[in-house]
Formats: structure tokens, C-alpha cells, sequence
């Protein structure tokens, strides 16, 4: 089993190299610049009335969604394993997707009910 | 007994084509993976079922009216400052578990220690941050169940108070937090679990650091499900 491992970090190593400790500083800044917009927009736009509420929340969104990408891809080292441990990552997060659709359908529905 | 090789005898080189790992990865770290999968499922069914009743509720109360103080520090009139504290720190703790996961590729064993007690004290402030904030919203008055009785200043000026929603707020905020903090709390006990493991020279006897990039996995994930809450609970 040892021996087994050692293998595979081994076979492995190639591609670790290119997460060096440069490109990780460099995900962590991307990181903290987004939160750091997100703080601005929360506490300085909005408030001013530069971007009214609900373009806010959309933004919010995409940018989250950007943090969760280089956070999967390059911390987890996602973008640098095989296609197919990626594809069964990332396809059932499908289910998720549709589980939010439906629920936010259905609560515009409980909406009317009330 | 003709010399030709038909085509179903030779030899396939594809991944899929059996007698090695299709996903070159070690079994252990396959399975990090899914059970990160599945924990993801149920954040999720959490974050969804928050997102379906406030959808649903016509007021909501806005969390930057809520979270007002830096427990300690300052009372009142410091929207999110607190939440941005613990969001930094997280983002840190993250950072230097990847180092330590980039000491252990070459083997460093100083410096993957050094890099886990770091990423350790970066979950043991986070836990004292999330403990402070548990607190004070304790004393305003919100608990599983239990709400203070003036709600006037946590909703905005142009929206009606809403009791209801303030209850559901209050019961979902402890219950999703909790939640992840006891996700947190059991990362930093396997994080120290690990660190102990590489002090005593474990896998440096076992050739590789792949521990740590398991636990590292578990740690970012963590990280990653704050990100969400942090966006659906502080901000939108």
C-alpha cells in the first residue's frame, strides 16, 4: 500500500508543480479582491444608491460563484486531476441546480398562498 | 495460426481500459471527494430550503441591520465588519493548508508542521469568532425559536416588520452556522490528528504527504461552503 501511494504522488508530481507557492498567493489575492468588492458593493454602492438592490444581489451571485471556482480548481486541485474524476465531480452538482430551480419556483407559489 | 493480431487483440492505452486507476488518484482521496460531494448535497438542501422560504416571505430582515458590532469592540454602526474578520480569516487558513500540501510534495517536513499548527490557529479563531457572534446575537435576544421583542430595527425602513420571517431567519441562521461550525470544529481535530501523524514521522516513513492533501481537501471545502453562506446569509 505504501509503495502504491509513493507511486502515485510520483506519477502525480509532474503536474503538482504548477501549483507553486507563486500561483497560490496569486489564487489567494483573486480570492480576497472579490471579497473585498463584494464588501464595497455591500457597504458603499448599495447604501449610496450607485446600484439599486436588486442588480446587487445577481452580482453577488456571480462573484461567489468565481471565489467557489478557484477555491474547487486550484486549491482542491480540481483542474488538475483526470477529466474523468472531474466530470463525476461535477455532473450530480446538476441535481443541485435543478433542486434550486424547482424550490425557487415553488416558493413563488407559496407566495400566492399566503 | 496466421501471424495477424485481429483488432480486438490489441492492447488498449486508454485510461478506461482497465488495470489502472481511470482517475489516478489514490482510493482514499477518490472518496474525500465523494463524500465532499455528498456533503455538498446537504449544505445545499440547507442553503435551498433558506433560499425557498425567504423567497416566499414578502419581508425579510436585512443582515447588515442585524450584524451591526465587532463583539468587544464596537456596539453598534459597524455593518459586517465582524463577518469580514472571519470570512479573511478562513480565506487564510486555506492558503496556508495548500502550502502545507506544497511543503509536503517535497517533502518538508518542518515546514508542512509549520504551515498545519498555522492553518490549526486559523480554525481555533474562527470557531473563537463564530462563538463571539453566537453570543451576542444570544443576548440581542435571537435563538432557535426566539426572537427579541422590538424587531423594528432589523427590518429597512420601506419594508413591514414581519415576525414570522424574523423566526424563520433566526432558526435558520443558528441551524446552517451550526452546522458549519461543527464542520470546522471536526476539520481543526483532524488537522491536529494529521499534525501529530507528521510529527511523529508517519509519512515521511510512508514516502508521501497524502494525508494531508485528503485533510486538505476536507479543510478548503469548508472553506468553500463559508463562501456561500457568507453570500446568502450577510449579503444578498
Amino acid at each position: 500500500m505504501s509503495s502504491e501511494n509513493a507511486e502515485l504522488n510520483h506519477d502525480e508530481h509532474g503536474e503538482h508543480e504548477s501549483m507553486s507557492r507563486g500561483k497560490i498567493w496569486k489564487v489567494f489575492a483573486i480570492l480576497l479582491g472579490i471579497t473585498v468588492i463584494e464588501f464595497i458593493i455591500a457597504l458603499w454602492l448599495v447604501p449610496k444608491g450607485h446600484i439599486p438592490l436588486h442588480w446587487a444581489n445577481p452580482i453577488y451571485i456571480v462573484l461567489t460563484l468565481f471565489k467557489a471556482f478557484y477555491i474547487v480548481a486550484y486549491f482542491m486541485h480540481l483542474k488538475f486531476e483526470r477529466i474523468g474524476l472531474m466530470i463525476s465531480i461535477i455532473v450530480p452538482i446538476l441535481f443541485i441546480i435543478g433542486l434550486i430551480l424547482v424550490l425557487t419556483n415553488e416558493s413563488h407559489y407559496w407566495t400566492e398562498l399566503r | 495460426m496466421s501471424a495477424q493480431v485481429s483488432s480486438i487483440d490489441e492492447l488498449k492505452t486508454t485510461p478506461w481500459a482497465g488495470g489502472k486507476s481511470p482517475f489516478n488518484v489514490e482510493y482514499g482521496k477518490m472518496m474525500m471527494w465523494f463524500f465532499l460531494l455528498s456533503d455538498a448535497f446537504t449544505f445545499s438542501s440547507l442553503l435551498i430550503a433558506y433560499g425557498a422560504l425567504r423567497f416566499s416571505s414578502s419581508t425579510w430582515p436585512a443582515a447588515d441591520l442585524i450584524f451591526q458590532s465587532v463583539p468587544g469592540m464596537i456596539d453598534h454602526g459597524a455593518p459586517l465588519v465582524f463577518v469580514g474578520l472571519m470570512t479573511f480569516i478562513l480565506i487564510m487558513s486555506s492558503v496556508t493548508m495548500v502550502l502545507a500540501v506544497e511543503a509536503g510534495h517535497r517533502m518538508a517536513k518542518k515546514e508542512v508542521v509549520g504551515w498545519m499548527i498555522a492553518t490549526i490557529i486559523g480554525g481555533f479563531m474562527f470557531l473563537g469568532c463564530q462563538a463571539l457572534e453566537w453570543t451576542h446575537l444570544h443576548h440581542e435576544g435571537f435563538w432557535w425559536g426566539s426572537i427579541p421583542h422590538e424587531l423594528g430595527e432589523y427590518f429597512r425602513k420601506d419594508e413591514a416588520v414581519s415576525v414570522t420571517s424574523t423566526h424563520q431567519f433566526a432558526n435558520l441562521f443558528f441551524t446552517i452556522t451550526g452546522f458549519h461550525g461543527f464542520h470546522v470544529f471536526s476539520g481543526v481535530v483532524i488537522n491536529i490528528i494529521i499534525t501529530i501523524n507528521v510529527l511523529a514521522g508517519t509519512y515521511e516513513k510512508r514516502g508521501s504527504y497524502l494525508m494531508v492533501e485528503k485533510v486538505g481537501l476536507y479543510w478548503h471545502f469548508v472553506d468553500l461552503v463559508w463562501v456561500f453562506v457568507f453570500t446568502f446569509f450577510y449579503l444578498v
